[in-house]
Parts: structure tokens; C-alpha cells; sequence
């Protein structure tokens, strides 16, 4: 069906009030002149269950931290340090290598006011970027793509969660991101002939049914956006890198795909867990940090040799962290304030942001967060995606001068 | 007033008031008039029967076995954490399983939206076992008892962090959510007033064995003033203050109304005055629930063409409706869990007191295709490409799993087929359109489902496939 055509029988002509004129063009646009995509790219790393920071950014001169720590603590010998107080676990080799070469930036005691200790929540509070006390079912990347969307049309795309499903983070009120483990797979489940034939329909009957009109909707731009990617950067391996054979490794590698077949996606999101680590953290942490680790500096080297490096910057954080006292089981409970990582070519020259953790002045055994998890949002939406922050996050929070 | 036709108003009756019904049902009903249809569907839900099976974890005992030469058994507390996960997955089952019966569907239907009204979540499958019956048993009698039991119960009063309420040291979690989410709503309450509330709730708990427990001597029996009235207020007195308040009955009666008719309700005039109506009957009825909804379900404007077939199904809605459509019994319980997992509301695990979102929210890109491919999952046991993303909570993972038994689901279409065996086969898609979808089946859309059957097939096979197709339509994810 011509454009023409789809736009008359949908009898969405009206200008501004729907959605889909405005995807479409913006789809022509990017089909027809195909322009690289120049601007900066956002790929948020989250680290699901808790991710225990103390023992990832070691303060390996705090006495407290190693009576508090009896097994768990890492001995200061073994820490890859970053300055006289604070250092690596010895599995994030590879980031510290990065760390070297000026790419990482670490922000200590980052989370927010009333804390929440359970993962649902805190992860919903890091996710909608609400207060703790306030519930919203739109994410900071789905509101992203509303601020994005006005003027210059809506793309499912721009958002991309490299995943099966959809993370209420990358949920907007009026567009939503694309999830989608790899380009070919989302492809071919779009090019069955039933949905293929309904995804090209439009809703017949969305003068008289505003949610049959949105399904319609939803489908026809996620079919467009499937053929876009896939045609794109799904059918050929775009990158020389190499990356180690694990899941973040793998989902790294299709960002990197991504990104340099120039797709229209300005953000990206991937989550791992397992860092839930009630019992027998230490192996179980050092075997996910080095997954981690090993996965970042493959997708850093590969976006350096692609030019790239200075257009990348990658988030890390978990919903919390964890006790400062490890438990009875060697492993450690539920906290509140964690450290954050930024990795980019772009970052003032490796760095430690701001001071340590206080392991004196605690709140009932947790660390007591000086960074709001929203100024960092704020920055990265005002200073890296040029975005309205306020509008985004729906308050005027300080940005910090990390980017 | 735009109406859709008969067969429809009373499939919408059967799919805001339930979870749809069977063509069979739909055959028999057709000539009954709404009025009556209501009622009977009312008297129907009558019977409360308690869902049963959880255990209540002994703490003393448990804590013996855990605990051997000084350490925590590390193995022994998985298991016991596997096993308390395993049962509230067991509650989750046979309760869907319940309302996909279609025996008392009024009140399951209805328990199911006090779940996402009282959201809570709690790891004792005895106290989620207890919240829910607690839940179902009022569900359709006065809001005030539902509050006032949902309240004291201890997966409630854990959730909302009332153990530690004391006398010097209050906790305002369990008073401020009562006043936002469950009672009078955001703005119709002052931080002195939680502040004073938290005081009067002080001392409710529960004991060891999931009772409710008043602990006299946590409890602060001085002076309190709330809502500009003062007293030595206790926690039932303040449940007593926020029923005295209109502002509750509103948002009560809204609520219902946008899950039973519209989840975004106009702010006209005509939507505002019968919106007030609700409200008034509601709150002069001293808030009898099976009252108001008889009053929503058998009112003209309830069968408006612009409400029927315009509401999202929440994926329990989806699932639970094709269950009961077609008798489908899942022998084997993981599937149930991760259908629901991977479309986003796991029964008993709400994200948060908020409850879940409703309406679009279920739906982007891949929900919307998961949805589509539902039927072939379940129906004809194609693959499964999807996985949920795990929650981070070391000790949900059993939600996570796929378990392989799409293969050995079963549906009754013996009984399906029955009501349709005197129409003939040029009309059997538009014939069985009627009864599944609740939008009229577009030109492009039939052509696309005739594309399913293919030549030389029997009649039953016909209809199983055109029923697949059908169920996999954009259409079929509205009611």
C-alpha cells in the first residue's frame, strides 16, 4: 500500500493529531536518504538484583569496611586501584584498563531519598525515575521518546532494549522502544504472513475504537521498525570486534552492530542479573564483574576501532546496593547507595567523580546516598541527548559536569 | 444511544462482568433479558470457597533446621524458599484456574480487581493464601468490612511495614497508602492527617502464626486530630473516619467504573453526573459493592457501542479467557506462570501497592506479538522464542522458567464445536468472529484468517483452526 493510500483509508490526515503520519515520514526519511546517524548514542547497562558495590569499588583503606567484611572483604594487595582509597575488584580487570585509558568515570554513593530495600520497587524507582513515595507506569527512556517525539516524528526504534521483552524504563506514554534480541529473529516473527498482513492494515475502525486504532498502531510501527533494523544492520555481522561468549557479550556485539550500520537509535538498553547475592557472593560476583568487565572493553575497543569511541557513553547501575556487614551465609543483604560507572570516549579523562563511601555515618547499617540518581538522568538527557530534562523527568534537577 | 447487537451486550456483560463465556452459555442466554442475566450472575457468586493447600512455615522449627553447628544451612534455606515460592505459584494456579471455570465469576472477576486495589506481596505462602481468601470472601459484600479485614491481614500489614509501627517510633507507610491508594485518593488528605493515623495504627501486627495481633503496649493511645476531629483515635476508628468520607465512595466507585467500563473515563458532563450517581448510591448503600455493580452492569449507557470491545484484557484476562472459552486444562502448572511472567502480571506479584497499569500500557512491541502468537503456544504447542527477563530477586527465579508443557495442554473443542454444527461453512468465520471478538471482523482481517485453513480439512479441524487465527487478531486483546 502506497503512503498515500494508508494514509486516507486511515483517515489519519488530520495534521498533528495522530502518530503515524509523523512515524512514517520519519521512516521514509531514514529508507531514502538513509543518513548515518550522527548524533551521540546512550547504552544503559543495569545489573539486576543489587549489584554489592562496596566489594566492585573496594575502599581499601577503611578499617570499618574490614571488620564489617570478616571473609568477603578483598584484601587491599589484590584491589586494582584508583587512588589512594578506593579500587577495583581484581575481576574487573578489563575495566580497569579502560579506566586507564581515560574512558570511565566512577560516581560514588548514588541513589535517592527513602530508599526502598526490595528489588521490584527500587528497580521501578530507578526505572520510572519517580520519588519513592510516587508510582508512575512511564519510564525516563520511554519519556525520552515523548519529548523526542513532537515535530519530528516517533520511532519505536530510537529506543532500542536488546531483549525479548520490554522494560517499563523504555515505556512511554505515547511511544514506546523497540525491544528485540537481535534483528533478524524480531524480522522473521514480523514476516509470517498473518502478522505481516495484519501489521499492514490499518486500523479500519479507529474513528470508532481509540485502543484497535493503538493495536493497529503498535503493530504497523513495530513491523516498520523490524524491516528498517533488519534491513539495515540484520543481515550481515557489522563488526569486526570480538566478544567473549556470554549473554552482555552478545547483546554489547549487536549494539555495536547497531550503532555502526547507523541505524536511527539513540538509545539502548540491556540488563543482566544473578547479582542478588544473599549466599557465596564472592564467586558468583567475581564471575558476573569479569563477564561484565570483559564484555565492555571488547564493545569499547571495538567502537574505538570503528571511530566511534567519542559518540558512545554507557551507564552501569543496579536498583541498589548492598549492607556494608556481610551476613551470616557470606553474602550480604539488601542496602540502598551504589556506585555508578560511565564509559565513554567523551568523559572528563578517567575519573573517581566524587568522594568514597562514609562507612561511619550510616543509616541502620547503609550507606547514605550524596548523589540523586536523577541529576545523573538529568545530565545524560540535557548534556549528552540534548534533551528537555525537565519535561523528561518532570523536575529541574542539577546536572553534573561528568559529560 | 449507539448499541452493538444483542448477542454482543451480552457477551460484554459476560467479559466486564467475568472472564467472557463459552458459545454454549452465550446460546442459552441470548433470549434472557440483561436485567436478569445480572442477577443471575450475582446469585451465581454466592458461594465463597476458600482456595487451599499453602502451609504455614513453623519460624521456630524452620529456624532449628537451618541452623546447625552455629551456621545458617545453606541448602536447607533454598529448599525452604524454593518450596514457599513453589506454593504461592500452586495459590496463583488454582486460582486463575478458578476463575477460568466460569462458576462464580463475579466475585473472582471482582477479587481480581481488590487483588490490583489492595496490591500486595509477601513471601509466606500461608499469608498470601489467607489475603486472598480474605479478599474473595468480601468481595461482594461492604467495602467497609473488605477494608477493614484486608487491613488486619498480615501479608498487608507486612507489606506496608506496620510491624514496625510502635508508640515511639511510628511508621507512616501502612496509613499513607491506606489514605492515597485504598480510600480517599492523592489530594483529599493532609500529611497531618497520616501523621496522626500512623499513631492511631500503631501496635497492629500479627504473630508467628499469621493471626492478626494488637500489641496494647506499642500502641499510642493519646489525643489525635484527623480530619479536624480528635479523639484518643484507634486503627479501627480511623477505618470508621475515612468511610464517613464521601471522597472515599468517589474514588471507589471511579475505580470500579474505569475497570468495569472505561479506563479512561470522559470529563464530560454526562460521565461527571453519573459518576456522582455511583457515588451517592454507593456511599447511601453504606458501600455495598454487589449493589453498585449491579447498578453499572444494568445500566443503558454500561452496553454503549463506545465501551463494548474498547478495553485492553490484562494478560490474566487474556489467558483466563481462553482457558474458559475452551475448557483448556494445563496439566502441568509452570506454563500458566510463565504466560503470565512474560506478558507482565503474575498473580500475587504486583510491581508495587500501586498495582499494575491497566489499558495500553500492556501492550508494545513484543507483548503484542507474544499475545498474537498466544494461541499457537498454547493451542497447538508451537515453540516458544520468548523468555521473561528475571526480576533480580534470587528467589522468584521458579517464575522464570518455561517448563515444557505447552506440548500436553488440551482444550475441549468437542464441546466448542457443538453450537456450531448446524451453521453452515461459508458462514462459520463470521459466526464464530461473533462470538470471539467483541469488534466486528474487518474484510482484510477475515481474508487473513480463511488463509489458516487449508483444503480438505474437517469441520473440526476448521473450526480449531479458524478459532486460532481468530484468538491471535489484534481484535481479540480488547473486550
Amino acid at each position: 500500500m502506497k503512503r498515500r493510500d494508508f494514509l486516507q483509508q486511515s483517515g489519519l490526515t488530520v495534521a498533528g493529531t495522530m502518530l503515524i503520519p509523523n512515524f512514517l515520514k520519519a521512516f521514509e526519511i531514514n529508507q531514502l536518504a538513509t543518513p548515518v546517524a550522527t548524533g551521540k548514542t546512550l547504552v544503559i547497562v543495569q545489573l539486576s538484583g543489587g549489584n554489592d558495590g562496596l566489594n566492585t569499588v573496594v575502599p581499601f583503606r577503611n578499617d570499618v569496611y574490614y571488620r564489617e567484611r570478616p571473609t568477603l572483604a578483598i584484601p587491599g594487595e589484590k584491589v586494582l586501584k584508583l587512588n589512594d582509597e578506593i579500587g577495583f575488584n581484581p575481576a574487573l580487570e578489563s575495566l580497569k584498563k579502560l579506566y586507564d585509558d581515560g574512558l570511565v568515570t566512577v560516581v560514588n554513593n548514588v541513589g535517592y531519598p527513602n530508599p526502598d530495600r526490595s528489588h521490584f520497587r527500587s528497580m521501578d524507582i530507578w526505572q520510572t525515575a519517580s520519588r519513592s513515595d510516587q508510582y508512575l507506569s512511564t519510564g525516563w527512556l520511554g519519556r525520552y521518546l515523548d519529548a523526542s517525539c513532537s515535530g519530528s516524528g516517533c520511532l519505536p526504534h530510537q529506543a532500542i532494549e536488546v531483549d525479548d521483552t520490554l522494560s517499563l524504563a523504555m515505556k512511554g506514554d505515547q511511544v514506546n522502544g523497540l525491544a528485540m534480541l537481535d534483528p533478524k529473529k524480531l524480522y522473521n516473527q514480523t514476516q509470517n504472513s498473518f502478522v505481516h498482513g495484519l501489521a499492514k492494515l490499518d486500523a479500519d475502525h479507529a474513528a470508532e475504537s481509540d485502543n484497535l486504532h493503538y493495536l493497529y498502531k503498535t503493530l504497523a510501527e513495530t513491523n516498520s521498525s523490524a524491516a528498517y533494523v533488519y534491513n539495515k544492520a540484520g543481515k550481515v555481522n557489522r563488526t569486526q570486534g570480538t566478544y567473549p561468549a556470554t549473554e552482555l557479550g552478545n547483546r554489547l556485539k549487536t549494539v555495536s552492530e547497531l550503532i555502526q550500520s547507523g541505524v536511527a537509535t539513540s538509545v539502548y538498553y540491556i540488563s543482566i542479573s544473578g547479582f542478588d547475592t544473599h549466599i557465596n557472593q564472592p564467586g558468583q560476583q567475581e564471575r558476573l564483574l569479569r563477564q561484565y568487565a570483559d564484555a565492555v572493553k571488547a564493545f569499547m575497543g571495538d567502537m574505538k576501532a570503528a571511530d566511534r569511541e567519542k559518540d558512545v557513553l554507557l551507564m552501569t547501575f543496579s536498583e541498589f546496593g548492598r549492607r556494608v556487614k556481610q551476613n551470616a551465609s557470606n553474602g550480604t543483604d539488601h542496602g540502598t547507595a551504589n556506585n555508578i560507572f560511565l564509559v565513554g570516549g567523551n568523559l572528563r579523562p578517567g575519573s573517581v567523580f566524587n568522594e568514597a563511601p562514609n562507612l561511619i555515618d550510616l543509616d541502620e547499617g547503609d550507606l547514605k546516598y550524596t548523589v540523586d540518581f536523577r541529576t545523573i538522568y538529568a545530565s545524560l538527557l540535557r548534556n549528552w541527548l540534548k534533551a528537555d530534562d525537565v519535561a523528561i523527568l518532570g523536575q529541574k534537577f542539577d546536572t553534573l559536569n561528568f559529560v | 444511544m449507539d448499541k452493538r447487537s444483542q448477542q454482543q451486550q451480552v457477551q460484554h456483560l459476560y467479559w466486564r462482568a467475568g472472564f467472557g463465556a463459552t458459545p454454549a452459555v452465550i446460546q442459552k442466554t441470548n433470549k434472557a433479558s440483561i436485567r436478569q442475566l445480572v442477577k443471575k450472575l450475582v446469585k451465581d457468586s454466592a458461594d465463597f470457597v476458600p482456595l487451599t493447600g499453602a502451609e504455614q512455615p513453623d519460624r521456630r522449627k524452620e529456624l532449628r533446621g537451618l541452623v546447625k553447628d552455629g551456621m545458617l544451612d545453606r541448602n536447607e534455606l533454598k529448599q525452604q524458599i524454593r518450596r514457599q515460592n513453589e506454593q504461592i505459584r500452586d495459590l496463583n494456579v488454582q486460582w486463575l484456574e478458578r476463575m477460568a471455570l466460569g462458576e462464580g465469576v463475579v466475585r473472582e472477576k471482582l477479587a481480581f480487581f481488590w487483588h490490583n486495589h489492595f496490591a500486595c506481596r509477601v513471601r509466606n505462602p500461608a499469608a498470601v493464601q489467607q489475603y486472598v481468601n480474605t479478599i474473595r470472601q468480601h468481595t461482594l459484600g461492604k467495602f467497609g468490612d473488605l477494608l477493614m479485614a484486608v487491613s488486619k491481614e498480615p501479608a498487608m500489614l507486612q507489606f506496608l511495614n506496620n510491624q514496625q509501627n510502635r508508640k515511639n517510633a511510628p511508621n507512616e507507610n501502612f496509613a499513607r497508602e491506606v489514605m492515597e491508594l485504598f480510600t480517599l485518593g492523592r489530594g483529599n488528605y493532609t500529611e497531618h492527617d497520616i501523621k496522626e493515623a500512623a499513631r492511631a495504627f500503631t501496635g497492629w501486627g500479627f504473630n508467628a502464626e499469621t493471626e492478626f495481633l494488637f500489641r496494647p503496649r506499642q500502641h499510642d493511645d493519646g489525643k489525635k486530630t484527623i480530619f479536624g476531629k480528635t479523639g484518643n483515635f484507634t486503627g479501627e476508628d480511623v477505618i470508621q473516619l475515612l468511610l464517613t468520607r464521601k471522597e472515599t465512595a468517589h474514588f471507589i466507585a471511579t475505580k470500579l467504573y474505569r475497570f468495569l467500563v472505561d479506563d479512561q473515563p470522559a470529563t464530560d458532563s454526562v460521565t461527571t453526573k453519573r459518576l456522582t450517581a455511583l457515588t451517592e448510591q454507593f456511599y447511601a448503600s453504606g458501600y455495598d459493592i454487589a449493589d453498585l455493580i449491579q447498578t453499572i452492569l444494568t445500566a443503558d449507557w454500561f452496553y454503549d457501542s463506545r465501551y463494548v470491545g474498547n478495553r485492553v484484557k490484562s494478560p490474566v484476562e487474556l489467558l483466563v479467557g481462553m482457558q474458559h472459552a475452551l475448557t483448556i486444562t494445563f496439566p502441568q502448572k509452570q506454563p500458566l506462570v510463565f504466560v503470565q511472567k512474560t506478558l507482565g502480571q503474575v498473580l500475587f506479584y504486583p510491581p508495587n501497592v500501586a498495582g499494575w497499569p491497566s489499558g495500553r500500557n500492556w501492550i508494545d512491541s513484543s507483548s503484542l506479538l507474544f499475545r498474537m502468537k498466544l494461541p499457537d503456544v498454547i493451542l497447538k504447542a508451537d515453540a516458544v522464542t520468548v523468555r521473561p527477563k528475571e526480576d533480580g530477586d534470587v528467589n522468584t527465579q521458579v517464575l522464570d522458567r518455561k517448563g515444557n508443557g505447552f506440548a500436553n495442554v488440551t482444550a475441549d473443542w468437542t464441546t466448542f464445536d457443538k453450537p456450531f454444527a448446524d451453521v453452515p461453512d461459508a458462514e462459520l468465520p463470521d459466526t464464530l468472529a461473533q462470538y470471539l471478538l467483541q469488534q466486528p471482523l474487518g474484510k482484510a482481517q477475515r481474508q487473513l484468517v480463511l488463509q489458516r485453513l487449508k483444503p480438505g480439512e474437517t469441520r473440526s479441524e476448521q473450526i480449531k483452526n479458524l478459532t486460532i487465527a481468530l484468538m491471535a487478531l489484534p481484535e481479540y486483546q480488547l473486550c
